[in-house]
């Protein structure tokens, strides 16, 4: 064989999967469109009581966004129903449109999770997730599920997450960030030994309605007070996973912050490294500074990206974090979307997009 | 007791003489050293009531954590930093400080009753005034309010501006609500009017749970969400307009970390753009706000000293102006006397030291240009 | 440059726009009260398509609790992040002044005006020749 001929040669068959999308946000035509998943009971239920999370207003989110439905505007259907609804108009402007290998659906609608009513929460919970199969799993092979969890009913939870398991197209299992207690505590841990014994990765969307004001200072006016204190949120689960001792008792267990961006991830390992080293005593049970557990257990999805000024700096926090902990996602159909061509303002070597945009990914859900 | 201190540290990596200490905590008094500064219905019925008796320690910063006590600056009994001897030896003489403003963290800025806060944390102020400015002239004070009744507040602050020694107006991290609501604004109009700055400091009122999603189980996680909080304070005080209301205003966060900023700036600035409608009268990028109204006390440094880390963060806050030299006695923030970290180098340090604090704090700036034309 | 007839001008109602494709380029085309202006339909932020934006007024405030709408339809709001362009300028609001204020420069005025920045859509000459819409690219 001559010289050029071996230089030819491909070195690797081409990727599986080249572009994997972590979060997608399906949604009903109409709320009836549930119905055939719920009992007579739950429908009824849900036509006269409606749901009753712990917020004060009962068919909306506590603030306002700036567009309607919290999606961009060109992301209605046109053939009716809200952006996420429809079937055919995802997959032409998004599936198709981005050319997405893997589409990761995170169900918010109906607040499963937050419902007080605790045999509420399950039907909605069961319901939702038997939803994905019939609207978008079954027919759709690019579109994987979350298995919606009621946290504050760990056994319910885990009699969900077990039914579920064996359906591969189930590649995660949901919880919000927002709950009662921080997610850490140990009345939790049943959902993550449930989690590890099937192998199945947790993911922490943005949102959850857990009752308590929506910033650590209190309840903010605006929405772009609410809308950052995801971040926030974010931070004090990652705290209680870290000082309870989660990832000690679960080191197998794996996690991911979705629609929460990512910049804010270094910092916060300092922070809490600097704080355990002071206060190790009150923690035994943490053997390592937080930021190891940090580094190997849980991984961020890149939405919304960051765009600091000069880009450039974005290097350093990439660096900080790893690129192999960043999951790309667009968060389709929201307003804040990020398009996989335009969304990162800085170079990135081709190994590092392999990894970032579906490697990451692929380790993460076990695709391989 | 000096000689012993300073001998046993090696010459810190940069030097700290002459700075101006921007946080340091006497430690808090007891009640029952509160009570020759209440009158005569609160000096009876506390001592009916027992409240002369009681500890107004708060749960967010418990007086004897390790976070809260340097190991080597505990006191043989009662509580680090509570005798002028003490801070004298420990925190002014082997940092060689100037200047050191005193932030007393107590309980009576947050008890219930408006007119029972109102009454201890002027008692507070009046005790600090009597006991530790009267006699050692480096220290400083932060006059305490409880945030929570502005009308209060401002009486309070009011009747202590004649007192130069006072340099700042104190208030929690946490409270009722975030503090850009309006409710607070008659306490930043006041510290406006007075050219004093408004010190938000960690800790707080505890009276909502410090996280969204609920009660940390460990101080250690607790403590870390004070930082957070400090991230929604911002975004308040600048979402509500304060700035834009009370422009003469300057705040000063106290033990919140600064490594976050960056990351802070570059989401506020991006979500602004979307969301300006809401809040039309932010007319600038949310970063450019805070760098100009803004300021941090240096401790904690959250960053791996060993690290390019430090350095790297400063440029991507990019505001020289940002950090306010602090030890945080007696909290255990660094070793040593190494309150500076080298990787700020001579310059930046300097200014840290000295050149911010004169220029965020008049009256200090007042004092040093009196010294200057002695 | 060239003049190329784009639309008839009844074809765009006032308030509503349009995407056309002039010279291979694509063009969002809107009506602002029977004016007709036109800006390269890609938003200079992240691609999104102009054409298919609200289109808004100018929300103000001298302080805040205080609320002004002027301009009404002027703007247009990218349908992705909600950036906001002047539809007869291209050029954007919400965007940090050029100079970088020092610090407790309490002389910047309050409540001034947007600062015009860097982001700018790409605008084009139009006119009306008759019942036409006719864009010079």
């Amino acid at each position: 064989m001559s010289e050029a001929q071996t230089l030819e040669r491909p070195v690797e068959a081409k990727a599986k999967y080249n572009l994997i999308d972590c979060d997608i946000h399906p949604s009903m035509k109409t709320p009836a469109e549930i119905h055939p998943y719920l009992s007579q009971r739950w429908r009824d239920h849900l036509a006269t009581y409606g749901g009753h999370t712990r917020q004060g207003l009962s068919e909306t989110l506590s603030h306002p966004r700036m567009v309607p439905e919290v999606s961009r505007v060109d992301s209605w259907p046109p053939a009716g129903g809200p952006p996420g609804s429809d079937l055919p108009f995802l997959r032409e402007q998004h599936l198709d449109g981005l050319g997405i290998d893997l589409g990761v659906l995170v169900p918010l609608r109906f607040n499963a999770s937050g419902q007080r009513h605790p045999d509420l929460a399950v039907a909605l919970a069961v319901a939702i997730n038997d939803w994905q199969i019939g609207k978008f799993l079954e027919p759709e092979p690019r579109l994987r599920g979350s298995i919606i969890a009621t946290q504050e009913d760990p056994a319910s939870a885990v009699a969900e997450i077990n039914r579920r398991a064996s359906d591969k197209r189930f590649l995660q299992i949901l919880l919000p960030p927002r709950s009662i207690e921080p997610l850490g505590k140990r009345r939790h841990w049943p959902i993550f030994e449930a989690a590890v014994s099937h192998n199945l990765p947790i993911s922490m969307h943005v949102g959850g309605v857990g009752g308590h004001q929506a910033t650590g200072a209190g309840w903010p006016s605006y929405y772009i007070e609410e809308h950052h204190s995801q971040v926030q949120t974010m931070e004090a689960v990652i705290a209680s996973l870290i000082f309870e001792g989660v990832f000690e008792q679960f080191p197998q267990l794996k996690l991911s912050f979705v629609e929460g961006g990512f910049s804010w991830v270094p910092a916060y390992g300092w922070r809490m490294d600097k704080a355990w080293a002071a206060m190790r005593d009150e923690v035994p049970h943490v053997k390592r500074p937080p930021s190891e557990y940090l580094r190997e257990n849980i991984w961020f999805t890149t939405q919304p990206m960051e765009e600091p000024n000069p880009a450039k700096n974005l290097t350093d926090t990439l660096r900080w974090i790893g690129t192999d902990r960043l999951m790309f996602s667009t968060d389709y159909p929201h307003w804040d979307f990020d398009d996989p061509r335009y969304a990162f303002k800085v170079p990135l070597t081709a190994d590092e997009k392999a990894a970032i945009f579906a490697g990451n990914a692929v380790n993460f859900y076990g695709l391989n | 007791m000096n000689e012993m201190i300073r001998s046993l540290d090696s010459k810190p990596a940069l030097s700290t003489v002459g700075a101006i200490d921007c946080d340091l905590h006497p430690a808090s008094p007891a009640t029952a050293a509160l009570m020759p500064y209440l009158d005569e219905y609160w000096r009876e019925t506390f001592i009916m009531r027992g409240v002369d008796r009681m500890s107004l320690a708060m749960t967010a910063s418990p007086p004897r954590s390790p976070i809260n006590v340097r190991s080597d600056w505990k006191a043989k009994s009662g509580f680090a930093g509570d005798t002028l001897e003490a801070v004298r030896a420990q925190a002014l003489d082997p940092f060689g400080t100037r200047l050191a403003i005193c932030n007393v963290l107590n309980g009576a800025m947050i008890m219930h009753s408006d007119d029972m806060a109102a009454a201890l944390c002027g008692a507070v102020n009046e005790w600090l005034a009597r006991e530790w400015l009267d006699k050692e002239p480096r220290l400083r004070g932060s006059i305490i309010v409880s945030a929570q009744n502005a009308d209060l507040a401002v009486a309070e602050i009011e009747k202590r501006v004649a007192d130069n020694r006072f340099v700042q107006i104190l208030i929690l991290a946490q409270n009722d609500e975030p503090l850009g609501r309006r409710r607070y604004w008659p306490i930043y109009e006041a510290a406006a009017r007075n050219r004093l700055p408004v010190c938000i400091h960690a800790g707080g009122s505890n009276r909502h749970a410090p996280t969204a999603t609920g009660w940390p189980s460990f101080f250690v996680e607790a403590y870390v969400a004070q930082g957070s909080i400090f991230e929604s304070q911002l975004l308040s005080l600048v979402a509500e307009g304060v700035f834009h209301k009370v422009p003469d205003l300057k705040v000063v966060c106290a033990e919140s970390g600064f490594t976050w900023l960056p990351s802070f700036f570059w989401r506020a600035d991006k979500t602004w753009r979307g969301v300006r409608a809401e809040t039309p009268w932010v007319t600038e990028q949310p970063s450019d706000i805070v760098k100009r109204h803004v300021r941090f006390t240096l401790q904690p440094v959250e960053a791996p000293l060993e690290t390019d880390a430090l350095t790297r963060t400063l440029e991507h806050v990019d505001c020289d102006d940002i950090l306010l030299f602090s030890t945080d006695y007696p909290h255990a923030q660094f070793e040593g006397l190494n309150a500076l970290p080298a990787a700020l180098g001579e310059t930046l340090a300097r200014k840290i030291m000295i050149g911010n604090p004169l220029a965020t704090y008049p009256r200090i700036a007042a004092d040093f240009a009196k010294e200057v034309a002695k | 440059m060239a003049r190329h007839v784009v639309a008839k001008v009844d074809e765009l109602d006032t308030g509503k726009s349009k995407l056309v494709k002039v010279a291979g380029r694509d063009i969002a085309l809107f009506n602002v009260k029977g004016e007709f202006f036109a800006i390269a339909n890609r938003c200079p932020h992240e691609g999104a398509d102009l054409c298919r934006g609200q289109m808004v007024g100018l929300a103000e405030s001298d302080e805040p609790g205080q609320y002004r709408m002027t301009r009404h339809g002027e703007l247009v709001r990218c349908p992705w992040h909600g950036w906001e362009f002047d539809i007869r300028t291209g050029k954007s609001w919400c965007d940090p002044a050029r100079t970088r204020v020092k610090s407790f420069d309490v002389s910047v005025s309050k409540g001034g005006a947007l600062a015009e920045g860097p982001y700018q859509a790409e605008t084009f000459p139009v006119s009306i020749d008759e019942d036409y819409v006719v864009v010079e690219i």
